[in-house]
């Protein structure tokens, strides 16, 4: 059980949100990195996205005359939730205080709030590309949303819980097996990764075209620190969504005390995993083009099924077996 | 089939419609016929063209004297005729011919703001390329008016534009430029769609207008040539060649043989260097980034030897009247053979890669198509034409050296969609590479390696034609000197004028995300069409 008045618990958990947003960058530089070398070029330094991130952030932030309070706030809202989103998903170790407090629906829900200010914004401003931007951002989520809870239930139905540091624990305990329904619920939980982290073939986060936009299009009128709240959100995310993932299906590693020897490992492991992700991600990165925007819900609708049959197998394979 | 003889049909049409054709010349305009016929006969002699399925190739006007002389390309399987009358400058007016030929549209708009001619039943009346910088009245190619303009204290904005209402549930505009997020040319774009599907693109374009033809006026052969390499740059070689071979035949020269095959593997270098860089950046507006930066990589060795060659990357001012500015000796030729085999390797296996993407192909088949018809009426030349069955191609016509002694087939397709023109492009880089090892070929045959230049003579009052195919389709360039031998008028139409409003066509019943592919596999030149 997790102690809620030990005080390290509580430091560690300050220090997985420092790592999220501290590593999130790194993530992004890292495939972007393997991207261009895949593309046969060199590619930016690892630090790159730091550096934007101190432009960005030393940069006046420009405001439309006719952006309201919500516009303003927006990056704030959305950086705070996505970080919040963030501490809930065991990191370096299960059993801090920020995952037993908080279960997948609240993680579900503050991607959902962060989502929401983010479109809110997009409208704000009155333009049209951060209106066509908001539109499809919410075509996407609403068929991304269902299917990743899908996925999630399927493996809270194992666990018998809906607390990830549960779910992680009943994995860890049951060992290395093949389940049918955890393999239909990765698949699926990937593909919602990829549209929920606006990565190709969903969206295409290098784009400069403003009519093919979805996330870009609803951050087009920021600038200044506003524009770094918003694209380093968007990058915690992409790393929240590779945590998840490496953590809840492959979770070896992960520290389940708290002292400096297995928290060690946890990072080293943790790193691994994602710099691993990673690769994969680049690599499907570059053998796709980006589908057609209505070629997304039968996109999302894939994902729907496979975590929709990962329920049926745990159901028909799993229980009671 | 011998040249022109299907305009004794045409002469005979013309009289049953009682067109007085006053006098017909083979040599005014050569290679062109030259007609002159009554203002009031335009829109009639433009009909019976029409009727005899001739294709529509551009208008310019040109003050003389107190005369407005408009002169209209009309073109027959590679036979050019261009129809010539003269309006009484006060207030002229004549009979459109946009009604019949679409194409015609914004020419004869640029004409209503540059010339203040009044084109009756056009149907559209707005300003085209002067937006609002000069005064109502006031049109900058009349003689009399200021090189510098008149401006007033600050251009005002293009306000009063007005673009067709459209009405209905859920639908809305996007407005789009004229500054773009990327790095491109100026350029309005106002879609109407309903959700993600476009229901009308207009365009609205002259933001790169320098006055090219403005400031033509009065220069010499040299500084025309120079003038004209700067109306677009990524066809630097193509209009500096269709200059240079406007005041060649105003002259009464034609170039040393070897200067015109040095121009020819200059024009295929553009070509192959702008339809490698196409193809990845078509590639990229889908996401497919692998795709541009192999193109980018092959393009830039490409464009380094031309600057290794030529002094500059996209072969900028090498080409000049009466020749060109570089030869080409044995050591050349054996590395430029060598790039040829080594580029035509690397782009087989990089577009043998792109063919076998079915994520590529997913979103290139079937987006944006092009009708046959739509092509046809519009003018449509280059690849957009090629891909939509116009086999226009001026460099079959055995119009000009060096490709009246080489023979090659048009890449053609039906198909019309972006996958086709990209298709279209890879075939015509091939192609390309054959006939410059061709060209090499007829390089190292000649036996008077030096000569590449010939002095322009001076020849008052002359007039040329230059008809050349540039990478983007067919140019026309038309040049008349003055009494002492200087630039008199200058007008060179690219092939934009047709594909910018083919784009429009070419996007209806595609969705918003899909336009940026649609354009770019048309790629229409901003500064080429503004002038």
């Amino acid at each position: 059980m997790v102690d809620f008045l030990n005080p390290t618990g509580w430091a560690l958990a300050l220090l997985q949100m420092l790592l999220f947003s501290a590593g999130a960058p790194l993530l992004i530089a890292w495939v972007k990195r393997i991207k261009s070398r895949l593309q046969n070029r060199r590619g930016p330094s690892l630090l790159q996205p730091y550096q934007d991130l101190r432009k960005l952030f030393g940069k006046e932030a420009v405001m439309a005359h006719t952006a309201s309070p919500v516009f303003r706030a927006a990056p704030y809202i959305v950086f705070g939730a996505t970080l919040v989103a963030a501490s809930v998903i065991p990191l370096l170790a299960i059993e801090l205080p920020t995952t037993a407090i908080a279960d997948v629906i609240v993680l579900v829900g503050f991607l959902a709030l962060a989502r929401f200010f983010l479109a809110l914004a997009g409208m704000d401003v009155g333009t049209s590309f951060g209106g066509m931007g908001a539109s499809r951002e919410m075509l996407i989520s609403a068929l991304a949303e269902p299917a990743m809870l899908m996925a999630i239930f399927t493996l809270t139905m194992s666990a018998h819980s809906t607390n990830l540091s549960s779910v992680i624990e009943h994995v860890l305990d049951a060992g290395l097996l093949l389940r049918p329904s955890f393999l239909f619920a990765l698949l699926g939980l990937l593909l919602v990764a990829v549209a929920e982290t606006g990565r190709i073939p969903v969206d295409n986060p290098a784009t400069h075209l403003e009519l093919t936009m979805v996330h870009e299009a609803m951050i087009l009128e920021y600038s200044g620190r506003h524009l770094a709240l918003m694209e380093w959100a968007a990058q915690i995310k992409l790393m929240l969504y590779g945590v998840l993932l490496s953590n809840i299906f492959l979770p070896w590693g992960i520290a389940s005390r708290l002292d400096a020897g297995s928290l060690l490992l946890g990072l080293v492991v943790i790193v691994a995993k994602l710099a691993v992700l990673g690769v994969i991600l680049a690599v499907s990165e570059t053998v796709v083009a980006k589908m057609r925007l209505f070629r997304v819900p039968a996109f999302l609708n894939l994902a729907f099924m496979l975590s929709l049959l990962g329920m049926l197998s745990h159901v028909i394979l799993e229980v009671g077996a | 089939m011998s040249r022109f003889d299907w305009l004794s049909g045409y002469l005979a049409e013309l009289e049953d419609e009682h067109v007085i054709v006053h006098s017909g010349s083979a040599q005014t305009l050569a290679p062109a016929h030259l007609l002159i016929i009554d203002p009031e006969d335009w829109g009639k002699a433009a009909s019976v063209a029409k009727n005899m399925d001739l294709r529509w190739s551009g208008i310019w006007a040109d003050e003389q004297d107190s005369d407005i002389v408009l002169s209209a390309v009309l073109v027959n399987q590679g036979d050019y005729v261009v129809l010539r009358t003269a309006l009484l400058g006060e207030q002229p007016e004549i009979a459109s011919h946009t009604p019949l030929y679409p194409g015609a549209d914004r020419m004869e708009r640029h004409l209503a703001d540059m010339f203040g001619v009044t084109f009756t039943d056009h149907p559209d009346t707005r300003r085209w390329i002067r937006h609002q910088a000069w005064q109502e009245g006031e049109h900058p190619l009349r003689a009399g008016f200021p090189v510098q303009g008149n401006p007033p204290e600050r251009t005002p904005a293009d306000a009063d534009y007005p673009s067709p209402p459209i009405q209905g549930s859920g639908v809305y505009e996007i407005p789009v430029g004229p500054v773009h997020a990327g790095i491109i040319e100026p350029g309005h774009f106002r879609f109407q769609a309903a959700g993600e599907p476009i229901l009308r693109l207009e365009e609205r374009l002259g933001y790169v207008h320098k006055g090219i033809e403005k400031i033509a006026v009065g220069r010499d052969a040299a500084g025309l040539a120079r003038l004209a390499g700067r109306i677009s740059g990524d066809s630097t070689v193509a209009h500096t060649w269709a200059a240079c071979q406007a005041l060649e035949r105003a002259s009464g020269i034609r170039p040393p043989e070897r200067a015109s095959i040095i121009r020819g593997l200059l024009s295929e270098r553009e070509r192959i260097a702008n339809h490698i860089g196409d193809i990845g950046a078509i590639c990229n507006d889908v996401g497919f980034a692998f795709a541009q930066m192999q193109c980018q990589a092959l393009r830039e060795q490409w464009q380094r030897r031309s600057g290794e060659l030529s002094g500059h990357r996209l072969m900028m001012d090498v080409v000049v009247p009466g020749g060109v500015m570089i030869n080409l000796d044995d050591a050349a030729i054996a590395t430029l053979r060598e790039d040829h085999a080594r580029l035509r390797e690397q782009a087989r296996s990089l577009f043998d890669i792109l063919d076998d993407q079915p994520s590529l192909e997913d979103r290139l088949l079937s987006t944006g198509y092009l009708s046959p018809e739509t092509a046809r009426a519009l003018g449509a030349s280059g690849y957009v034409g090629k891909a939509s069955g116009q086999a226009i191609d001026l460099r079959t016509d055995g119009l000009y050296a060096p490709y009246t002694r080489l023979r090659f087939n048009i890449a053609l397709s039906e198909s019309g969609d972006v996958a086709t023109r990209m298709g279209i492009r890879q075939e015509e880089v091939f192609s390309s590479l054959n006939l410059m090892d061709e060209m090499l070929k007829m390089l190292e045959q000649q036996t008077d390696r030096t000569d590449i230049y010939i002095e322009l003579p001076s020849r008052p009052g002359g007039e040329g034609l230059g008809l050349i195919d540039g990478w983007r389709g067919e140019i026309v360039s038309y040049v008349r000197l003055d009494d002492e031998g200087r630039v008199a008028r200058f007008f060179a139409r690219d092939p934009s004028w047709f594909t910018w409003p083919a784009l429009e066509r070419i996007v209806l019943g595609n969705i918003v995300p899909d336009f940026p592919v649609c354009n770019k596999s048309v790629n229409g030149s901003y500064s080429g069409h503004d002038l």
